[in-house]
């Protein structure tokens, strides 16, 4: 369900390393199951500078509002514009096309203090 | 991702379909000490199933009070903002109750069904309220009437869409074209003898229906395999105000009036007395400082419960109600502003967490369906 080829924090967010020096950033599923219906994204734009954990922008579904944090530090250097214009994108594709920013980790050993899918799905676990 | 706001406190009431929402994979929440559902498949479908077809809802966490006695119409009619002596059996009528200060104490549905007969469904979380309300004025009046709470032993489903007419009359012996908005009847339904009002919170077309506990998980069986899609609370919300319909506890309150609120054509100015009018009257000659307004946003937004409006950079309301309309594709929302009675078309920016978004007055409601 939630694949092994990436890490995951806490706060129900991936990373991916795309081998190019750059991570992919999304919600889990997870996530975005429990939000339900994800019907706006509020995303940063290109360039801005994030620290680990820090608030990088808000998934708003139909009934709630959430913050996003991101899981490693670095530059964000792409936006995903089509979960910007179809954020059901999130809903229906978290692990895939529904990814939310490329960075450029500042502090790629950070990636290794992420949880593999393993133990996420194990804390998931917890939290039922 | 961390939510910002959240709630889950036990013990909780469970309604006759509660069993039937966790088998069908509902996500449940607690709503007024209830464990209600708020989505099966999902909001944003299960709101346009009711827009475009047809959807149930187990709304049986509102309260159903028998209401009897020789005195029931005069103590109804002295308790109540719309006087129900000169109302007919088998009609229903959307009503408020509001304290000696005009502040909502309630918004219900009152059903006549004989003489001497009535049934009030007041909202979930007011219901023992209303109760200690209606006791304590019977009490001070010293009048013949009686009050069944009849809450547990009875479900409430509410079916609503412009199929549902279609739907329900296979199973109706009543002649439901002949059966218009507000009429209610004491009918059965799937063979169950029920109360059907032509009544909803949706802004479609539509039925309520009390029905006895132990058959409502067969009748809502039977009314999804007929082609009513299983709402929950969450759609329920969302239709209520793209209908522009008010939501006790967000929307109104004990602290405002029906003139605050723009409910004052449910209030009956001309006949008789009842608690509250004379406060109303007082207001209504002083004039109102802050009146319920619906706005729209210009931008891409959701309101929220909470959030600022202004009127250029004062302050001048908040948000009441918001939410994300499928319907129109754009945020709505409701609250309370004090600037005289803005007209459709006045601009506001809504502060939502900090980012000051444009929104305009729109007509109340948002939506109405085609006729």
């Amino acid at each position: 369900m939630h694949p092994e080829d990436r890490r995951y924090s806490r706060e129900h967010e991936w990373a991916r390393d795309e081998g190019d020096g750059t991570v992919l950033v999304g919600i889990t599923d997870y996530a975005q199951e429990h939000l339900g219906d994800i019907v706006f994204l509020e995303l940063p734009p290109v360039g801005t500078q994030l620290d680990r954990n820090q608030k990088f922008g808000e998934v708003e579904s139909v009934k709630s509002v959430s913050d996003i944090f991101s899981p490693v530090s670095g530059e964000v250097v792409a936006v995903n514009d089509v979960v910007v214009d179809s954020p059901e994108m999130v809903n229906e594709d978290p692990h895939g096309s529904g990814w939310l920013v490329r960075l450029r980790p500042s502090q790629p050993s950070e990636m290794d203090e992420l949880m593999s899918a393993a133990d996420y799905e194990s804390m998931l676990e917890s939290l039922e | 991702m961390t939510q910002q706001s959240a709630s889950l406190t036990p013990p909780l009431r469970r309604t006759p379909l509660f069993e039937r929402h966790v088998a069908a994979g509902a996500r449940m929440v607690e709503f007024a000490g209830w464990e209600m559902p708020i989505q099966y498949e999902g909001i944003l479908a299960e709101a346009r199933a009711v827009r475009s077809s047809a959807g149930i809802f187990d709304v049986s966490h509102m309260g159903r009070f028998e209401i009897t006695g020789a005195d029931a119409a005069a103590f109804l009619s002295r308790v109540l903002t719309r006087e129900v002596a000169g109302m007919r059996n088998q009609r229903a009528r959307y009503t408020l109750i509001c304290n000696q200060a005009g502040g909502i104490i309630d918004d219900t549905i009152v059903y006549r069904r004989g003489v001497e007969q009535f049934l009030l469904v007041p909202n979930a979380a007011n219901a023992s309220e209303v109760l200690g309300w209606l006791v304590r004025w019977r009490e001070e009046w010293g009048q013949d009437v009686e009050f069944n709470v009849v809450t547990r032993e009875t479900a409430l489903i509410a079916l609503q869409g412009p199929n549902a007419e279609a739907i329900l009359q296979p199973n109706c012996a009543v002649d439901l074209s002949n059966f218009p908005a507000f009429r209610s009847v004491e009918a059965p339904v799937f063979g169950v003898q029920a109360v059907v009002g032509r009544t909803g919170y949706t802004g479609e077309d539509g039925f309520e229906m009390v029905l006895p506990a132990e058959a409502a998980p067969d009748v809502w069986n039977r009314l999804a395999d007929a082609g009513a899609t299983p709402c929950g609370l969450g759609a329920r919300d969302v239709l209520r105000l793209e209908a522009g319909l008010l939501l006790h506890g967000s929307d109104m309150d004990a602290t405002v009036t029906p003139l605050e609120a723009g409910l004052d054509r449910f209030v009956s100015w001309d006949t008789g007395e009842f608690i509250g009018l004379a406060a109303m009257q007082q207001m209504q000659g002083a004039g109102l400082s802050r009146v319920l307004v619906g706005f729209h946003l210009l931008e891409r937004g959701i309101p929220r419960h909470g959030n600022d409006i202004l009127d250029g950079e004062t302050v001048v309301g908040s948000v009441t109600s918001g939410t994300h309309s499928p319907t129109l594709d754009m945020g709505i929302g409701l609250g309370y502003v004090a600037m005289g009675a803005p007209e459709p078309g006045t601009r506001l920016k809504i502060d939502i967490r900090g980012r000051r978004v444009e929104a305009e007055v729109a007509s109340i409601p948002f939506y109405s369906r085609r006729r």
